[in-house]
Order: C-alpha cells, then structure tokens, then sequence
C-alpha cells in the first residue's frame, strides 16, 4: 500500500497523468510484456527465507562446495526443527560476479521474495556493494566469502557481517613464521586487484612491525587471471630475494608454481602463499604441488576434532565428494543465518543485526563469535605447510590460528570503522 | 638488470609472442576471408585446452602416458575443434552472411555463453592442470638461467606455423581462392567459385588453428574456464595491430606485443625523476596502449590495407530514407510512454527496480544505436562513456556534491572523453575504428581500475545513493522515465535534423557528402561526442539507481552488452534500443533465476532471436507494417 501511495505521489509530484485507469490501451499494446513480466502471482510465505546471492558462474571451483555446503547444513537445520517454527528457506540467486547486476538481484531478494536476511557474494567489489545496499535498504546481509579488510572496517555498516578471516588476518597468522626466518630481502608476487594489494600492504607493515626495519621488498603485480610466468618468474629471480611471499590463487597460481619450479626459482627459498593449502587451488597441481611452502589453507582429511569429523562424515555421505574450504563456508553461513534468527526470535531486519552482534555460533572449526565492535567473525584459517604424499599436495605440521588473536586492537578498529 | 637477463626476458617475450600469434593468425584468416568478427575464437581456444586434457588423458589410459598419447591428444584435439568450428559455421554463420556484418558477432557472442557452460557441464568446474610435455619437460642452461625446453619449442613452432600459412595462401590454389575472397567477394563468386565450402573451409582452418593454440597450451597452464576471455581480447588486439587478414602483420604484432609485455615486468618499478612508476602493473593495459599507438600511425596496422570498399550494397533497411515520425510512430510512443508509467502498478517493487534498469539499458543503447545506425561508426568500447558518466557522478558526490550537479557532471564528463577519443578514432574507418573505441575504453577502464585514491580501484566507490526525495524505487524509477524520455526524445529529434541527415550522408557515401560541402570529419566527430553524451546520461543515472559503481561498468562485456541490445532490437529501427534492452535485460534476469546454465540459454535464446529476426525485433516489426500496408 504504502509504495502505490508513493508512486501516486510521485506522479502528481511530476505532474503526469495516470494511466493506469486505461485498461484498453494498456491491455491492447502490452499484453506480450505483461504475460512476461507477471507470470505468477506472489504465494504467502509458509517458510523463513534466506535471500543468498554468488557468482557462480565466475568462480565455480570454489563456488560448487559451497553451494552443497549450504543445502547441508539447509537439512540440518530443517531436520532440527527449522527456525520460529517454520521450515528455513534459501532463495539462491546468481550475480553475475558485477556489482551492477548483484544490486539488481538483491533488490528482487528483497523486494519480491521479501527474504529475512541476504547472505553471500565472493569478490570484493560485490561484497562491498551489498553491504551499502545493505545499509540503504537496512536489511541484514551476512558476507560469507569476500576477503577484504574495508568490509567491516573503512566501509564498515551497522547491518553487514562477515564470516570468514579476512585478507589481513590471513596475513597476520602468516607473519610470525616468516619474521621467525629473520630474511632480510622478499620478493612480493600478488594479483593486480585489491585482494592481492591489501595482502601485499598487510604483509609489509606487519613484517616492519614484528622484524623491525631493514626490510626490503620487491613487488611484482600481475594481471589477475593472466600472469605471464616466464617473465614474472625471471624478473623474481633477477631480483635475488631471500624470500617470496604471494598472494596468487587459481589458474594463476598453477602456472607460477609450474614455472618456478621448471626454472628452480624456489629452490633453497622459503615461500609463503595466502590461501595456497585450500583445497580449490592446491588439488588441482597433482603430483606437482610445491613441497615446503608456508601456506594458510583446510586440511580437511586432517583435521580430527568431533565438530568437523561430524560435518566431513556428513557432506561425504551426501555428496560422495570430499569437502573443501567452499563447503566449509557455505555451510558456516547458513548456521550462523539460522542462529541469529533463532536468537531474534523473530525475522523483523533490526532484531536479526541486534541478534548478529555478539552471536555464537557452532562451525565445522568450532565455535565462532560475531565481534560487536566490527562484525568480523572469529572463523580462524589452518596454518601450515605443504607437503607430497600419495602424488597429491597436502598441508603438515598444521595448527589451528583463531582469527580472534589476529584482529587489531579495539582502539585501532575504532579509528578505522566509521562510528 | 644484467645484459644476460635482460636477454633472457627478450626470449621470455618470444614464448609468449609465439603462443599469441597461433591464437591470432586463424583469427585473422577468418576476417581476411569472412569479414566476420569472431567472438568465440577465444572459446575454441578453450576447447583446445580441454579437448587436448580430455583426450590425452583417455589415450593415457589406453596407450600409458607418453609423448605418443600426448602429442596425439594435442593433434586430434585440434581436428576436433577444427569440427566444431566448421559446425558453427554450417549449422549458424552461414544463415546470417546477408545480415548486417555486425550480426554474425552477436551470434558468435551467443557461442561464447554457451561453449563455457558446456565446458562446465562437461569438465566440471575445477581446473585442470595437463601433464608437461613430453621430450620438451625440461630445461636448457642459458647464459647460467634455465630456461624451460617447451618455451624454446613454441618458439620455433610459431614461425613454423607463419611458414606453413604463407605457404598455403600463396602457393595453393586453395590460397588463391582464399585471397580472391578477401579481396572481393562478389567477383569471387561470380567467377563461379563456391563461396560456400571456401568460407567453411576457411573457418574450420582458422578454428583448427586456435585450437592448437590452446592444445599447444596446456603444459604452460590449466585448462580453465576463464581462458576465453582472457586470451580473446589480445587476440584482437594482435589481429588489428597486424593489420586485418594479414598473417605476417600478425606475427609482427604478436611479437611487439609479447616482447613489450615482457619488458614491463623485466623494469620492474622504476624511479623516473622522483616518481616511481609500477611498469608490471602496466602489463594490465600494455597491448592497448600499443594498439593506440600504433592505430594513430598506421589507420590499417602495421602490414594491413585500405579496406576494399564494401562489395555488396547497402541492405535496403539501411538504404531507405528516413521519414519524419509520422502520427503512426507518435501514436505508439504515447502507447509507450503510457505502458511505462503504468509499471509500478503490475506486480512489485523488483517489477520497477527491472524496469529502471531496462530504460538506463535503452538509453545507453540508443546512444550506441544513433553511432552505430545513424552514424555507421562501430564501436567495441562505447561502455567507456557510459562509465566515465558513472564515475565522474560518483566522484562528484563523493566531493560532496548534491544530486542534481554530479547528474550534470556526469554527461559532461562524458562528452569531454568521447570529444578527446573521438578526434582519434574518426580518421579511422570499420573494424579499425571500432578497435581503436576499444583501445580507449580498456585504456579508461584500467585507470579507473588502479588510480585507487580517486575511483576506489578494483572496489569502485560506493554509498551512491540519490538523494533523499528520490531513495524510494518507484519515485527513482518515474525519474528515470522522465529523464531517459526527455533524452530519447533528443536523440531521435537530433536523428531528424539537418545533422542528423549529414551523418547519414556520410555514413553511406563520405565521397558524395564531402562534395555536397559536408566536412566528413568533423561531422563524424560531433555524432561521436553525440553519443558519448548520452551515454554518460545513462552512466549517471545507473550510478544512482546501483548505489555504487566499480571498473566492470566500463569493461569491455558491457560493451558487448550494449551491441547486442542494438542489434537485437534492429540496427535502425525506431523502438530498436528499447526492444533490444527490453529483450536482453529480461531475459538475463529471468534465465538466471530459472536454471544453473542459464549463460547456455541465454546464448541459445539470442542465436533464436537472431536467426529468427535478422533485422532485428524493430527491424521485423517495421517489415511487418510495411507488408500490412501494401496488402
């Protein structure tokens, strides 16, 4: 009612007749785009719908995992009595992997399926973009995959949450092995956007930090997607570093560990890579995985506590596929989605942000909390290192890094989060 | 950097150039002979790739892993893809060969969505490293650096291939008849040459050729489903820089290209008079702003010809004088308008939020339309302005400034660029042009994409909301209405007017416009500027209704976007833009909502849609009238 008051408003206001009483002329010229635009007529909501929206298509490897993670933990929390009553519901939209586009599909989440809450998104730039879509139309929105520290800091907002250990605390359980090596001269690879730049700035001022100066770095950015080895790989060894970290992922991160260990750039090198232990990126090098490498990661077929030997038991017998880091997510986002409506007692947006702050919820690597002050979850990462066994990459000597000790202090996220 | 490193990252160059030329030279075989600018070139490159995994691993498991089962799977998987590619050119191409040229591109754009979610239905979503090639799996010392055997290899194997295709065009008959028909078509086939094999022949060679590119790719990287896009628009780049139909400009500008590239991470960052410039962050944009460079030299690449004025005669669609709108057409746009307005009351508020949408597609198309059709100027990159238009309104508020100013900012901004771009690119003609267009607009985008203190870098900006009056979907979606109207309505009255018939003057005959005193140039630049504004209009609006803005509004598949809107609602018909964005715009977002591959349905939706309109939905309506009236 309320919005055919407005646009009745609006059409006065701009001095246009309405149309709307002509059925004819409407019904005579129109009657194609009507059939096609009004199809079928809304039903009354017997269920709690979760309005989640991802790039599917842009990032698939990681985004299939993630996609089975969520309808498990959809059963599970259904098998248990849903939420308020009710059955839970996930309305599960495409992207595109554009910001344009991922407004517009949350606009119809909201607006047509009138979800509770939205969840998901993958690259930065989407993520950020629901987030102040978020802020504008005041509706929840729980990030489940994008890395970047603005999220809940510069560009942080009273109604977005993020679940996974951002850029910087990945970086941050990276560093202390890395200033332990005392390597004076490190040549920085990373992808040319703002993952691989935050990565990049967090790894520098932390080293600064921790080591004390001294410290030389060599970077070297390459087009995301489209990394030249050959090239990338000589120009890192003409600049004879005692060191490497990167930031690479993907098809990126195939061709430079191929190429770095054709031409024996690694040799005798530590080497750091964010996210080079995940599943996604390290199964597909095969028996050509790099042996030593410091990485952060999910060794899933390692990890024996109860809460996780539970969720790979559970997603093997449904899948008949083992988990990777997606399913992990995808599943840890859905529980924390049901838990902070369980906690609302209700589906009105406000309670459900005042119910996000502070929430504690159960994930496959244990129980996470929400931060009240920057709505950064606590979900840690692994740390580890890689290792061959069995003509397949896998991480040893891992631990478990709570992203609670790797998040700066309250005064500084004060400073950072807009207030 | 030593003398022997720096030599080393030449060789680097080499590799890569060699690999960039393979992809390349069947794209610029396909032109030369075809005229068809050929979008999914970059998908047979693909299926190269995984063809070449998917077979040799099957012969591995038959024949054991070795270079026999390595080297066959490279080889059939060429053929294979050599038969997709003669499929595609039976089964689609050759039903569209008397449409407008830019036709064909729209459907091979619909191949593109739908060879990538094939390739996800049927190779799954992980990538899919090959095993190292056999025989070339190691390295050779030189100058005290190893370098990989298999560079060493795809560098003897591009001239090889340069050899052999020079060989073949000018010493076969098949050659002959292969430059016969790039150089005039008609001629060819009134000399009674069977156009029809040849143009298959030629496509199915050009796609036997790009997929030995990506089967000879595979050691160096994992078949992947990004490999299409990533290599498609080095590919034109390379084509064009060579100069089109060209096989040794190819390999030329493969070569410049490559070694450029290289030498940008060789320099690493370096400190010129205090400021330090990134060089390997340039390698985003290297091989456009070579392409610039080059094209504002040499207008036809560096080995190219003056195009042939076109053979075959204008189609009587675009031959037709255009009339004032009659009561018919005013009639109908009252219709329009009305059915517009009445759209808040059909279903819901996302009815409204799609249809805002829909009318900042229309504009941004019509805009693309007026240079298009009015103006026959192609162009590949038009989203720069719209983008320009974004950013600058984004900026603008950002600044501080309200609403309505960073809404005039916005066009302005834009009509700054396209006035810039446009002297440029005018003193080009075709494929050029429309490449030189996309020169600028990857130049555009990637400065948008790293001056991170001014448009927030990959991120983009956000908290571009309007202002408060405004912030309700319906009353922004009557705001739209009533702006893009205004402009439409511009638009088509500038189309009318005495400028208007100029630029469709030159567009058919530049010899007997210049000798009636239109200055060709000039009328040509103030049509380009023209539709940058309006473009920049739509871009400002887009902004608003987002709330954000980020670099993929001014990518290159957004311009691709906007030609299909154009095309698929006919290249000159009046409601054509509106059509077209109507069509598109709905149809994406119904698909996406319907099924998992939904890129795969849109695909075959518009390949539908193309096949079945030619001249697009507009252009069947107007032949519908036309016949109504004469029966």
């Amino acid at each position: 009612m309320e919005d055919w008051a407005e646009a009745g408003v609006a059409c006065v206001g701009l001095g246009l007749p309405n149309f709307y009483g002509d059925r004819m002329l409407v019904c005579r010229t129109a009657f194609v785009l009507l059939l096609a635009l009004s199809s079928s007529a809304p039903v009354i909501a017997q269920t709690v719908k979760l309005g989640e929206l991802n790039s599917y298509k842009v990032f698939p490897a990681f985004l299939e995992p993630y996609r089975k993670g969520m309808e498990l933990a959809l059963d599970e929390v259904n098998a248990a009595g849903g939420v308020l009553g009710r059955k839970l519901e996930i309305v599960s939209r495409d992207d595109g992997g554009t910001p344009g586009d991922a407004v517009r599909v949350a606009e119809e989440l909201v607006s047509r399926e009138r979800v509770a809450m939205l969840m998901g998104t993958f690259p930065s730039n989407v993520g950020l973009a629901i987030a102040d879509f978020a802020k504008q139309r005041k509706i929840p929105f729980l990030a489940a995959e994008p890395l970047t520290d603005k999220i809940v800091w510069e560009s942080g907002n009273k109604y977005t949450y993020r679940l996974r250990a951002s850029t910087f605390m990945q970086t941050a359980m990276l560093v202390p092995e890395a200033a332990k090596l005392g390597k004076k001269r490190w040549a920085i690879v990373y992808p040319n956007y703002e993952y691989g730049q935050s990565a990049t700035a967090a790894f520098k001022k932390q080293m600064n930090l921790l080591q004390g100066g001294g410290l030389e770095f060599i970077e070297l950015a390459v087009p995301l997607g489209k990394i030249d080895p050959g090239p990338v790989v000589q120009a890192l060894q003409d600049a004879k570093p005692d060191a490497i970290f990167s930031s690479l992922f993907g098809a990126d991160l195939a061709r430079f560990v191929r190429e770095g260990q054709l031409r024996g750039l690694f040799k005798d090198k530590p080497v750091f890579n964010l996210l080079g232990g995940e599943p996604e990126y390290l199964d597909p090098l095969k028996d050509e995985a790099p042996v030593g490498w410091y990485v952060t990661g999910y060794p899933w077929y390692a990890i024996d506590t109860p809460e996780h030997r539970k969720f790979r038991d559970a997603y093997q017998a449904r899948f008949n596929d083992y988990p990777r880091l997606g399913s992990v997510v995808g599943y840890s986002t859905v529980i924390a989605a049901a838990a902070a409506i369980k906690k609302a007692g209700s589906t009105d947006p406000e309670k459900i942000v005042a119910a996000l702050s502070g929430l504690q919820f159960a994930t496959p690597f244990g129980a996470v909390t929400f931060r009240a002050i920057d709505h950064q979850s606590t979900m840690g990462a692994y740390v580890g290192r890689t290792a061959l066994k069995d003509g397949k990459g896998i991480m040893v000597d891992w631990r478990y890094a709570d992203g609670a000790d790797y998040l700066p202090s309250d005064a500084d996220v004060r400073k950072m989060r807009p207030q | 950097m030593s003398l022997a490193s720096f030599l080393l990252q030449l060789l680097n160059g080499l590799s890569s150039a060699s690999a960039l030329f393979l992809v390349s030279a069947g794209l610029t075989l396909i032109f030369g002979v075809t005229r068809i600018v050929n979008f999914a070139h970059g998908s047979l490159y693909m299926l190269g790739a995984y063809c070449a995994y998917g077979l040799g691993e099957f012969l591995a498991g038959h024949l054991g892993r070795g270079a026999v089962s390595f080297w066959a799977g490279v080889a059939l998987a060429a053929l294979a893809v050599a038969l997709i590619g003669a499929l595609i050119e039976v089964l689609l191409l050759k039903r569209l060969y008397a449409a407008p040229e830019l036709l064909q591109l729209t459907a091979t754009f619909a191949v593109v969505l739908i060879v990538r979610d094939a390739a996800l239905a049927i190779w799954g979503a992980e990538d899919l490293l090959g095993p190292r090639a056999p025989g070339f799996a190691g390295t050779v010392v030189l100058l005290g650096h190893a370098i990989p055997q298999y560079d060493l290899f795809l560098i003897v194997v591009g001239p090889l291939v340069l050899v052999a295709l020079t060989w073949l065009v000018t010493r076969t008959r098949f050659g002959v008849l292969i430059r016969a028909a790039s150089e005039n078509r008609t001629l060819t086939a009134a000399l009674g040459i069977d156009q029809v094999k040849l143009f298959t022949a030629v496509f199915a060679l050009g796609a036997l050729l790009a997929g030995l590119a990506g089967a000879l790719q595979l050691p160096r990287e994992p078949a992947n489903l990004g490999m299409d896009l990533a290599i498609i628009a080095d590919a034109f780049v390379v084509t064009v820089v060579g100069g089109l139909g060209s096989i040794p400009g190819a390999f030329l500008a493969a070569l410049l290209i490559g070694l450029t590239k290289a030498l940008c991470i060789a320099l690493g960052n370096v400190e010129i008079s205090g400021i330090e410039i990134a060089f390997p962050r340039l390698t985003l944009v290297a091989e456009f702003v070579v392409m610039a460079i080059v094209l504002a030299v040499k207008p036809h690449g560096l080995l190219g010809r003056p195009p042939v004025p076109p053979s075959s005669t204008p189609l009587p669609e675009q031959r037709e004088l255009v009339s004032a709108p009659g009561r018919r057409e005013a009639w109908v746009a009252a219709l329009l308008l009305a059915l517009l307005l009445s759209v808040p009351w059909w279903r819901d508020d996302y009815t409204v939020v799609l249809a805002t949408d829909i009318l900042i597609a229309t504009l941004f198309a019509a805009s693309l339309q007026f240079l298009v059709g009015t103006g026959g100027m192609t162009s590949f990159g038009h989203a720069a302005y719209f983008g320009v238009g974004a950013y600058a309104a984004a900026i603008a508020v950002k600044a501080g400034a309200p609403m309505s100013a960073a809404l005039v900012v916005a066009p302005v901004a834009a009509l700054i660029a396209a006035i810039v771009f446009g002297w440029f690119c005018v003193r080009l003609s075709g494929v050029y042009l429309a490449m030189l267009t996309l020169a600028f607009a990857q130049i555009v985008w990637s400065i948008a994409f790293q001056w991170e203190s001014v448009t927030g870098g990959s991120n983009g900006l956000v908290g571009i909301w309007p202002t408060e009056w405004l912030t309700g979907r319906v009353r922004y979606y009557f705001f739209t209405l009533a702006l893009v109207a205004v402009a439409m309505g511009a638009l088509l009255r500038i189309g009318r007017s005495p400028f208007g018939f100029a630029l469709r003057g030159v567009r058919d005959s530049p010899l007997r416009a210049a000798a009636l005193g239109i200055d060709v140039r000039r009328t040509q630049w103030k049509g380009f500027a023209l539709a940058g504004l309006f473009a920049g209009v739509a871009g400002g609006l887009f902004a608003f209704s987002k709330g954000s803005i980020s670099p993929e509004s001014l990518a290159i598949p957004r311009s691709v976007d906007a030609l299909v809107m154009v095309l698929l609602g006919g290249l000159n018909a009046l409601f054509g833009p509106l059509l077209g964005a109507v069509a598109f715009t709905w149809l994406t977002d119904t698909l996406a909502r319907a099924t998992e591959y939904w890129r795969a349905l849109l695909g075959t939706m518009i390949l539908v849609l193309v096949l079945v309109f030619p001249m697009g939905i507009g252009g069947a309506f107007a032949r519908l009238v036309r016949w109504r009236l004469r029966t």
